[in-house]
């Protein structure tokens, strides 16, 4: 299976929060201004690889980009 | 080439069922999702209703929420600049600066956090509703206080004040008070936060309030601009959902019985009501052009303003299959119902709380909720900015 590389750019992102709803284990959000980091920027597994998918494709900003491994 | 576009028309605001936006978007959408609109007060602009081009739009920097700039598609309203604080009709790099003193206080772990207090909110109007019928308004005794007193708590209202903030954002969103009432609830209510605010400076507590105060410089003003736009933006919008939602069930017993069976689908029944009833109808999600702009092959001009359907986007045929059937187990469920982009709702995370706690507890209370009227007789809000019910009698 290939692997897949999870990256979020803090500078885009509106703190809206829907990736840390979506994926809690691969994103999260800053205590002090609700903007997006990424935990876990290579999840092994598909499960985790589609909520990663669906964190990007909900993101309101567009901060959130899915490349290969 | 594009077809040519129909003439400008007015925008579509009868519905034919009460739970579907008009008939006229859906066709609109399926003909011409870029159209021509004919504004109330003689001007024209743009009516954008398909999904992916309302993501496109609000995703734009192109095109401004400066509250100045945006026309109403229904009624002629005068076009002023946002109030210090009001950063919903800010542009960057002025938005950005208010939104961020606040994003950190709404994470989805902040709110989650939150979730406590809210279920105690919402058993304490569970008991009011109980103690008033049956029959009981729900909206009175339920859809209407919890939201209210959430935002209490988010603002450090204290306890005493409670009724009183009460009473003035009832006034402020029904239209049972008059314009005069609701402007008189409205300056009472900024008289009100403006002590607030004061007293937050003078002795900061644990709340949303006192953490924006003491982390941002802000002017007075500022402060209180902030509090009003939480109360405004939060409050009539998730007492509609918690009220229109409450309806929608009940039309359809095969959906609330399913949810009834299975509180794990809460969370998707929260997303599949906040599509279905999109209860954003208009002016809220509105932009205009700050420069020529071509979309869907259409020329926008500079100064035009563009509404943007939130209802007839999240019932795309393109997006959602089946979009006029209300099914909670819809997954995956792209909706706009809190905007896109810059501007997406800030307290999308707290409202999805209180929806999520607040629907499982209601019918958790009541095994036997019913309409207490026939559903046609259930009054809405059909011209006002946020749809809704303006009373829901029900009993059990
Ligand atoms: C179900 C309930 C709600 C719905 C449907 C809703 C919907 C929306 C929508 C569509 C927008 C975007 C407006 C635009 O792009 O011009 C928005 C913005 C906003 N909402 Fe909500 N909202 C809800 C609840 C809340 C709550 C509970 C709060 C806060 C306590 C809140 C605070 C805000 C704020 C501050 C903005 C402006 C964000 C900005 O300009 O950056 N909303 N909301
Ligand atoms: S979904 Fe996008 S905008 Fe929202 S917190 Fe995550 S990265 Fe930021």
């Amino acid at each position: 299976m290939s692997r897949i590389r999870i990256e979020a750019d803090p500078g885009r992102c509106v703190g809206s929060g829907m990736c840390a709803l979506l994926a809690p284990g691969l994103f999260d959000q800053s205590e002090e201004d609700g903007t997006v980091g990424v935990r876990d920027g290579a999840p092994p597994d598909t499960q985790r690889a589609t909520a990663a998918a669906a964190a990007a494709a909900r993101c309101p900003a567009g901060a959130i980009r899915i490349g290969d491994g | 080439m594009a077809d040519a576009l129909p003439p400008p028309a007015p925008f579509p605001t009868v519905r034919d069922t009460p739970l579907d936006p008009p008939a006229a978007l859906g066709r609109l959408r399926g003909s011409h999702p870029v159209s021509r609109l004919a504004h109330p007060d003689g001007s024209t602009g743009w009516l954008v209703t398909g999904h992916a081009l309302v993501r496109q739009v609000l995703a734009d920097p192109r095109f401004s929420s400066r509250t100045e700039l945006l026309r109403s598609p229904v009624r002629v309203e005068p076009h002023e600049p946002a109030p210090p604080g009001v950063f919903i009709g800010m542009d960057e790099p002025a938005h950005a600066r208010y939104r961020r003193l606040l994003t950190g206080q709404f994470t989805v772990r902040r709110t989650r956090a939150l979730a406590a207090r809210v279920e105690r909110i919402v058993e304490d109007c569970l008991d009011t509703t109980e103690a008033a019928g049956p029959p009981a308004d729900l909206v009175r005794t339920f859809a209407l206080p919890v939201p209210s007193l959430v935002i209490c708590e988010l603002l450090g209202v204290p306890y005493a004040f409670h009724g009183d903030f009460q009473r003035w954002t009832t006034a402020m969103v029904s239209t049972a008070s008059g314009p005069a009432d609701s402007r008189a609830a409205e300056e009472a209510l900024t008289a009100f936060l403006a002590d607030i605010v004061a007293a937050k400076r003078a002795a900061p507590g644990g709340d949303l309030l006192s953490g924006v105060i003491d982390a941002g410089a802000l002017t007075d003003e500022e402060a209180v601009g902030i509090a009003m736009l939480l109360l405004v933006a939060g409050h009539e919008t998730t007492s509609g959902m918690l009220g229109l939602g409450t309806f929608a069930l009940l039309c359809h017993p095969d959906q609330l019985a399913l949810l009834r069976a299975d509180p794990g689908l809460a969370d998707g029944a929260v997303e599949e009501l906040l599509r279905y009833l999109s209860i954003t109808q208009f002016e809220v999600a509105a932009r205009s052009a700050l420069e020529d702009v071509i979309l869907d092959g259409r020329l926008i001009r500079a100064g035009e303003p563009v509404t943007l359907s939130i209802p007839a986007a999240n019932r795309d045929p393109a997006v959602f299959a089946d979009p006029d059937e209300l099914d909670i187990t819809r997954v995956p469920n792209g909706h706009v119902a809190f905007g896109h982009g810059g501007h997406a709702c800030l307290g999308q995370q707290l409202a999805r709380v209180e929806m999520r706690v607040a629907f499982p507890a209601l019918l958790r209370r009541f095994p036997g909720l019913r309409l207490a009227v026939a559903p046609e007789d259930v009054p809405l809000r059909h011209d006002m900015p946020v749809y809704g019910a303006h009373r829901l009698p029900v009993a059990w």
